[in-house]
C-alpha cells in the first residue's frame, strides 16, 4: 500500500476507465452528499432547538465514511464514535431514522433511548457508537475474533479520531489484533484536533496513528482522507487483507470537520485561514471535479443533488411529524427477558 | 458423586459448557497453558484446543472489550480478569459497554458473556489483590451478579451464568479454591436469581455470601449449642437478580435479620437488602437489622491485621448475642 502525503487530487490519480469505474464513483459521490446534506441539517435543526442534546458533525469529513463504506460487502461490520452520524448513513441507514434519533423522536433508530453519540443498526451492520473515547477498539477485535473463530469472511472496521490514539485501549487493540491476526481495520480519521485542542500539541510524533503502527509490527499508512478514490482503494486494500486471513491494518485519514467539535462549538480555537484552506480541499467540491473531469453529466451530478436533497427534506418533515418516544419504553430492553427486574 | 475442590469445579464447569455449545470460548491472562494463576483452568486448553482457550496480553481492556464483540456477533465468551481489583482497570466495560448496549440500542444489541475473576480476601495479598468488589458491579443496571460458595455452585451458577443471555459478572472467592465438596457426576445446571437456605432456623436471619456463608454456618452452630439460638442461614448466591422472595420470607418467619458482608461499610450489598426489609417487612421485624462487615478501611497485608478485620464466626456470634439480647 503506497504511503500518499497530504495533498490535493488530480486527474492524473486516475482515467476515466479505471478500477473504480463510473457506478462506484457515482455512488461514492451520493453517500458523501447524502452526508453532507443531513449533517448540514442537523446544524439547522440544532439552532432550531429541535436537535436536542448534543451532536458531533462529520462536516468535511464526509470522505472517509464513503471510501469506506463503498469498499464494504454486506455482512462487514462497522464500529462507530459519537462522531458516527456519517458512518451509519454510509451503510444506508435511513436519513429519517438518523435524523429521528437526532431530534429524540419514536422514529429514531433506537426510538431516542441512545441519542445521537450511539447511532446503532446492527441490520445495516452498524454494531455502534461509542462514546467514550476508545472503548470500541477492543470491541471491534472481539467481532473480528469471532469471524476468524467461525471462518466467516466478514471483516470489522473501528473509525475513531486522531485524540483516541492517546488512549489505553487503542494501544491495547492493536497489540491484541496483530497477535492474533484479527480481521479488523482500525482508521484514525486525523482533523487535527482532539475537542478543542490540537493534537499536535499533545502527542509525541507527527502522525498520531500511523507512527505507532511499528510499534505493532503494521505498516505505516496515512492517506488524503479527503480524497473518496484514495480512501476506497486504500480500504478497499485492508478489506481484501483482512479477509485473506492477512490481519489487521491501521490507516490515517488526513481530514478536516468544518464544524465545531459538537453542538454550536464555534472553533475560534483554530488560527486564521486554517478553515479556509481546508474548504479548498472540500471532498464534495474535489469529488464534483473528479466526476467532471471523468465526463460525468453535470445533469447527473445535479439529480444526485436533488433527489439527496429531496430525502432530507422529507425525513425532516417526517421527523417533525412524528411522536415524542412513549414511556412505557423507559424500562424495556435493560435485560435479554426485554424488561428491567432484578429482583423477584 | 465425587468430592471436588471449588478450583477443580471451576474448570469442570467450564469445560461442560464449552463441550455442550461450540459457541462457548474462553479467554484471559495466562489461563490457557498455564491452566490459570489460581490453577483453575488447567485441562482446557488440552481439552479443547487453542482456538476456544486463549492466552492474552495483559490487556484488561482489550479481554473485556473481545469478548463484548464476540458476543454482540454470536459467540458467548467466558472472560477470566485474575483478580476482581483489576476491573478498576476495565471498568468502561462492566460499568458503560456492557450492561448498557442493548438498552441504548433499543435492544439491537445482546451482550451474552460471563466475567470470572478471583475475588475477596483471606489471602494476605493487601488492598490491591484482596477486595470484594461485588457491590461495584451490583449496582449497574444491565449487569448479573453472582457469587458461588461452593464447588457445587460454582458448576451450576457458572452453565447458568453462560448459558444467559445477559452479562454474567462470576466472583470466585480466592479463599475458596481449595475448599471441597461434594458434586453429583454429570451435567449441573442451576438458576440465577435464586438464594438458598442452607440452615433453616427460627430465631434470626442472617445473610451472607460467598466466603461468609461457611462462617455464618459456623457461628450459627455456635450460637445453637451454647446460646440456644436458632439461626437461618440463607446463601443469597446471587446479588442480580436478587431473591428478595427468599430473604423476605425468612425475615417474616424470624423477625430479624442480619448481613456477613466482606465488602467495606459503605455501599456494601447487605445495605440493599437491608432497605428492602425496612420498606417492605418493617412490621415483620422485631429489633433493628444489622450489618456486620469489614471496616470502611483498605484492606490490610499481614495476616494478623487481615484476620481482625474481616467478619468471623466469633464476630458474628457475639454480634448476634448482644444484638438479640441473649
Ligand atoms: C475516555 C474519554 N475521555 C474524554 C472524553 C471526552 N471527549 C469526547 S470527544 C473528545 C475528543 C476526541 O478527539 P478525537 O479522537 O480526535 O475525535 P474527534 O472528536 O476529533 O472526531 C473528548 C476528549 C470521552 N468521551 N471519553
Ligand atoms: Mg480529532
Amino acid at each position: 500500500m503506497a504511503t500518499v502525503k497530504d495533498r490535493a487530487p488530480g486527474p492524473a490519480d486516475s482515467g476515466l476507465n479505471d478500477d473504480i469505474g463510473e457506478n462506484k464513483r457515482l455512488q461514492l459521490y451520493r453517500t458523501q452528499v447524502t452526508i453532507r446534506e443531513a449533517e448540514q441539517r442537523a446544524f439547522d435543526l440544532f439552532l432550531q432547538n429541535l436537535v436536542k442534546g448534543t451532536s458531533h458533525l462529520s462536516l468535511g469529513q464526509e470522505a472517509v465514511a464513503a471510501g469506506f463504506a463503498g469498499a464494504m460487502i454486506k455482512g462487514d461490520l462497522s464500529f462507530c464514535t459519537y462522531r458516527g452520524h456519517a458512518h451509519t448513513l454510509a451503510r444506508g441507514v435511513p436519513v429519517e431514522k438518523v435524523l429521528g434519533e437526532l431530534m429524540q423522536r419514536d422514529n429514531g433508530l433506537m426510538r431516542g433511548k441512545g441519542g445521537s453519540m450511539h447511532l446503532t443498526s446492527v441490520e445495516h451492520g452498524v454494531m455502534g457508537s461509542y462514546a467514550i473515547i476508545g472503548a470500541h477498539l477492543p470491541i471491534a477485535c472481539g467481532a473480528a475474533w469471532r469471524a476468524q473463530y467461525k471462518g466467516a469472511k466478514d471483516v470489522s472496521v473501528c473509525f475513531f479520531g486522531d485524540g483516541t490514539t492517546n488512549i489505553g485501549a487503542f494501544h491495547e487493540a492493536l497489540n491484541f489484533a496483530a497477535v492474533w491476526k484479527l480481521p479488523v481495520i482500525f482508521v484514525c480519521e486525523n482533523n487535527l484536533y482532539m475537542e478543542y485542542t490540537p493534537i499536535a500539541d499533545v502527542t509525541a510524533v507527527e502522525h498520531p496513528a500511523a507512527d505507532r503502527a511499528s510499534a505493532y509490527g503494521l505498516e505505516r499508512i496515512v492517506i488524503d482522507g479527503n480524497d473518496a478514490d484514495a480512501v476506497y482503494r486504500t480500504a478497499k486494500t485492508a478489506y481484501d487483507k483482512a479477509r485473506a486471513g492477512n490481519g489487521p491494518s491501521l490507516i490515517e485519514c488526513m481530514t478536516y470537520r468544518h464544524s465545531g467539535h459538537s453542538r454550536a462549538d464555534p472553533a475560534k480555537y483554530r488560527p486564521e485561514g486554517e478553515l479556509e484552506r481546508w474548504k479548498q480541499r472540500d471532498p464534495i467540491k474535489i469529488y464534483r471535479e473528479r466526476l467532471l473531469q471523468f465526463g460525468v453529466a453535470e445533469k447527473v451530478i445535479a439529480d444526485i443533488d436533488a433527489s439527496v436533497r429531496k430525502v432530507v427534506d422529507d425525513a425532516t418533515e417526517a421527523c417533525k411529524a412524528a411522536p415524542n418516544p412513549p414511556l412505557d419504553i423507559i424500562t424495556t430492553d435493560v435485560y435479554a427477558d426485554g424488561g428491567w427486574a432484578w429482583r423477584n | 458423586m465425587a468430592e471436588l475442590t471449588y478450583r477443580d469445579a471451576v474448570a469442570r464447569g467450564i469445560a461442560q459448557e464449552m463441550a455442550r455449545d461450540p459457541d462457548v470460548v474462553f479467554l484471559g491472562e495466562d489461563v490457557a497453558k498455564a491452566g490459570g494463576v489460581f490453577k483453575s483452568t488447567v485441562g482446557l486448553l488440552e481439552q479443547f484446543g487453542p482456538l476456544r482457550v486463549r492466552d492474552t496480553p495483559i490487556s484488561e481492556q482489550a479481554i473485556m472489550g473481545a469478548a463484548m464483540g464476540a458476543a454482540m456477533t454470536g459467540l458467548k465468551p467466558i472472560a477470566e480478569i485474575m483478580f476482581s481489583d483489576f476491573f478498576a482497570v476495565c471498568f468502561d466495560y462492566i460499568a458503560n459497554e456492557f450492561p448498557k448496549s442493548r438498552y441504548m440500542s433499543n435492544g439491537q444489541v445482546k451482550c451474552p458473556l460471563v466475567v470470572r475473576t478471583g475475588n475477596g480476601a483471606g489471602s494476605r495479598f493487601g488492598a490491591q489483590h484482596s477486595q470484594s468488589v461485588e457491590n461495584w458491579c451490583m449496582m449497574i443496571p444491565g449487569l448479573k451478579v453472582v457469587a458461588p460458595s461452593t464447588p457445587l455452585d460454582v458448576i451450576g451458577l457458572l452453565a447458568a451464568a453462560v448459558r444467559d443471555p445477559d452479562p454474567v459478572i462470576f466472583l470466585e472467592h480466592k479463599s475458596l479454591y481449595a475448599t471441597k465438596g461434594e458434586v453429583p457426576d454429570g451435567e449441573i445446571v442451576d438458576t440465577l436469581g435464586t438464594a438458598k437456605i442452607v440452615r433453616p432456623g427460627k430465631d434470626c436471619t442472617i445473610i451472607a455470601l460467598a466466603l461468609m456463608v461457611s462462617r455464618a454456618l459456623e457461628a450459627a452452630e455456635k450460637l445453637k449449642a451454647e446460646h440456644g439460638v436458632d439461626c437461618e442461614v440463607i446463601d443469597v448466591r446471587s446479588l442480580v437478580p436478587l431473591d428478595t422472595q427468599t430473604i423476605l420470607g425468612s425475615v417474616a418467619k424470624t423477625h430479624r435479620l442480619f448481613t456477613v458482608e466482606e465488602n467495606p461499610r459503605l455501599c456494601g450489598w447487605g445495605a440493599e437488602i437491608v432497605s428492602i426489609v425496612a420498606d417492605e417487612a418493617f412490621y415483620d421485624l422485631d429489633g433493628p437489622p444489622v450489618r456486620i462487615t469489614t471496616p470502611h478501611i483498605p484492606l490490610p497485608a499481614a495476616d494478623i491485621l487481615e484476620d481482625a478485620v474481616l467478619p468471623t464466626p466469633d464476630r458474628i456470634v457475639d454480634t448476634v448475642r448482644r444484638s438479640l439480647g441473649s
